[in-house]
């Protein structure tokens, strides 16, 4: 057993008799941290702070729902960025062409990204890890051909130029920057806490389960294959959000959003987060996206740093770094009970 | 999509012969690269996403060594030589540490190189495209086969990478080191017990990973252009190939570098715009039909 799966296997207890009390903390923890990021505004009006959060929003979401197929069911997916261009080029076009009010757009968006990932999840999760990593890579990257090569409705490798159409609606007016950013914020905040409903409802232990045994789990009457592809739908979704909110900050989509390193990235955000807790790609979200902005700042060759950087992760720390904190802290507190 | 154009090209035996002859030496440089990267997996169990660099590290010393010497034969010695050392260094210093561990993680390691390979060879040999050149005693009048232009370049690079390919099938069936070889990639335990050693092999087996894969970047030297991340692509087709052939069958690394290789010379005029496109598809289909590849054995 390696050191990650080690980790992995400490994640499975059982859940405790306060298991409302643990959802209403989890509903108390969003509410703080939405008032929290809403109110920043109100505190600076620096644009590029703002900007960062808008952008965490987008990738934090992305890099979750990537984590509910990686670190809860074990599904190491290469192509999950294929959702995220997806949800950015169906909200983009269907914005476009459509001129719908932008929750509509939004939900006929979810409901496209299903479609699609019902389909390629029914022919991949039936695979096996270097293979299912293998064909969701090549369905990205068809995707992304796709994109580059219907040029006559995706506007080929220029994007998808033009500006998207913001209408308000409900008095969200998405072209002022603000409120861009607290819709942003929200749909982050819904997003973090409807994933982790998934996470810690009984699905997702049956997930955690596919993942350690899936022999096991299916002696025990559990049709994994529909629950794999049930969370590769689901993550998708969350993905498809990332993309739109992406969108919507830069007002546009390009191939980038479904070319596979949009996929790598993602990974490399859950490895350096860790995927052992919940909020580890969102801290590897904020970890990258500081240490992109700051490096291209110094220099050209990024490529260097980051790589010397994603080197100390695997082969120094050799765990994502929220894992790193939760084992010191489980360590810390053994020792203090006198173990 | 162009349809007419891929009809007529078929109907004529001068553009088939050309458009074979295009794909096959794409098929024969994906080959090489491929059959490494199979190599590695079949041995190592380890996925070398960083395979690509090797390639793009290959071409570079040629066209260095091709620079300082003019001899072309010293220029594909010193691109399969200098990645078989760096290989080696890379494999014994970074690689070894992850065997074992997580996927992810030696993922991970592998495209931490792939950011620091791109930028080393952009510090060294600039950012811009460069060209090496065809070598003087290859600028001679092409073959005409049944009307189609084959240059004499095409044909060395077909010739070397079969050859490649028949002694490393011969090689690794027939002779002790392949047996040794392919008994590491069964039972690494037993191997070691019996006073082998292991590390030393899977060090060989990554430096011959990475001399095929830098032999493929020499001899494409003179037909493409050299930039740094150029090895990406042809890891994302290695990867295709090595998928639809199975991963570990060099057969199948074989069989599938020439069938990409003809699906992107033909699909190229049929669908210009979607060439890519239908080599994932391609892919895909494989997948489905039989997920441990054309010519790979059933998951254990």
């Amino acid at each position: 057993m390696t050191e990650l799966e080690a980790g992995r296997a400490q994640t499975l207890v059982p859940a405790r008799g306060g298991t409302a009390l643990r959802r209403y903390r989890d509903v108390l923890i969003a509410l703080i941290a939405f008032a929290v990021l809403a109110s920043l505004p109100l505190f600076t009006g620096s644009k590029a702070l703002l900007d960062f959060v808008i952008r965490c929003s987008a990738y934090g979401l992305f890099a979750t729902s990537l984590n509910l197929l990686v670190g809860y069911t074990g599904l190491t997916s290469f192509g999950h960025g294929m959702f995220f261009g997806l949800g950015a080029y169906s909200f983009g076009l269907i914005m476009q062409k459509l001129g719908v009010p932008i929750p509509i757009a939004f939900v006929a968006t979810l409901a496209i990204t299903a479609m699609v990932a019902a389909v390629i999840g029914a022919i991949c999760v039936r695979l096996k890890e270097i293979y299912f990593a293998f064909v969701t890579l090549a369905f990205q990257m068809l995707i992304h051909s796709t994109i580059l090569s219907w040029a006559s409705f995706t506007g080929g490798d220029q994007g998808l130029r033009g500006g998207i159409p913001r209408p308000a609606f409900l008095g969200i007016d998405l072209s002022n920057h603000v409120h861009l950013y607290v819709t942003s914020c929200a749909l982050l905040i819904l997003g973090l806490l409807a994933m982790r409903q998934i996470a810690q409802s009984p699905f997702g232990y049956t997930l955690r389960m596919i993942r350690d045994n899936a022999a096991r789990a299916s002696f025990l009457g559990i049709d994994v294959w529909r629950a794999k592809l049930t969370v590769f739908v689901l993550a998708a979704l969350f993905a498809s959000m990332g993309g739109m909110v992406m969108a919507l900050f830069v007002s546009g989509a390009y191939p980038e959003f479904a070319y596979w390193t949009i996929s790598g990235e993602a990974i490399f955000i859950n490895m350096l987060g860790g995927v052992s807790t919940f909020l580890g790609p969102m801290v590897g979200t904020v970890l990258l996206l500081l240490l992109n902005d700051t490096v291209t700042r110094f220099t050209e060759y990024h490529g260097i740093v980051l790589g010397v950087v994603i080197l100390f992760f695997a082969l120094g720390l050799r765990k994502g770094l929220l894992d790193f904190v939760a084992e010191w802290y489980a360590y810390r507190r053994d020792a203090g009970e006198g173990r | 999509m162009d349809l007419d154009a891929l009809a007529g090209c078929l109907a004529s035996s001068a553009c088939l012969v050309t458009q074979t002859t295009s794909g096959l030496i794409i098929g024969m440089l994906l080959f090489l690269v491929a059959v490494g990267l199979t190599l590695i997996f079949g041995v190592l169990k380890v996925v070398n996403f960083s395979h690509g660099a090797f390639y793009m590290f290959g071409a570079y010393f040629a066209m260095t060594a091709y620079q300082l010497t003019g001899s072309f034969a010293l220029a594909m010695l010193a691109g399969a030589a200098g990645t078989a050392i760096l290989g080696l260094i890379f494999e014994r210093v970074f690689m070894s540490r992850v065997y074992g561990a997580d996927v992810l993680m030696q993922l991970l390691v592998c495209y931490a190189f792939v950011l620091i390979f791109d930028d080393v060879v952009r510090i060294i040999w600039g950012p811009e495209f460069k060209a090496m050149g065809m070598p003087s005693a290859f600028q001679v009048m092409p073959l005409f086969i049944a009307g189609g232009v084959v240059p004499p370049y095409y044909l060395l690079l077909i010739g070397v990478a079969l050859v490649a390919a028949i002694v490393l099938g011969i090689g690794l069936s027939r002779s002790r080191i392949g047996k040794v070889i392919r008994a590491a990639a069964n039972n690494p335990g037993m191997v070691s017990a019996l006073g082998i050693n292991t590390g030393l092999i899977y060090g060989g087996v990554f430096a011959l990973g990475g001399m095929l894969a830098g032999l493929a970047g020499a001899l494409a030297a003179p037909v493409r252009s050299l930039t740094p991340g150029m090895g990406f692509s042809v890891l994302i087709e290695s990867f295709i190939v090595t998928v639809i052939g199975g991963m570990g069958s060099i057969l199948g690394a074989l069989i599938g570098a020439l069938l990409l290789g003809l699906i992107r010379s033909f699909g190229s005029l049929g669908f210009p715009l979607f060439t890519e496109g239908l080599m994932y598809l391609f892919m895909v289909i494989v997948l489905v039909s039989k997920p441990t590849g054309l010519f790979g054995k059933e998951a254990a």
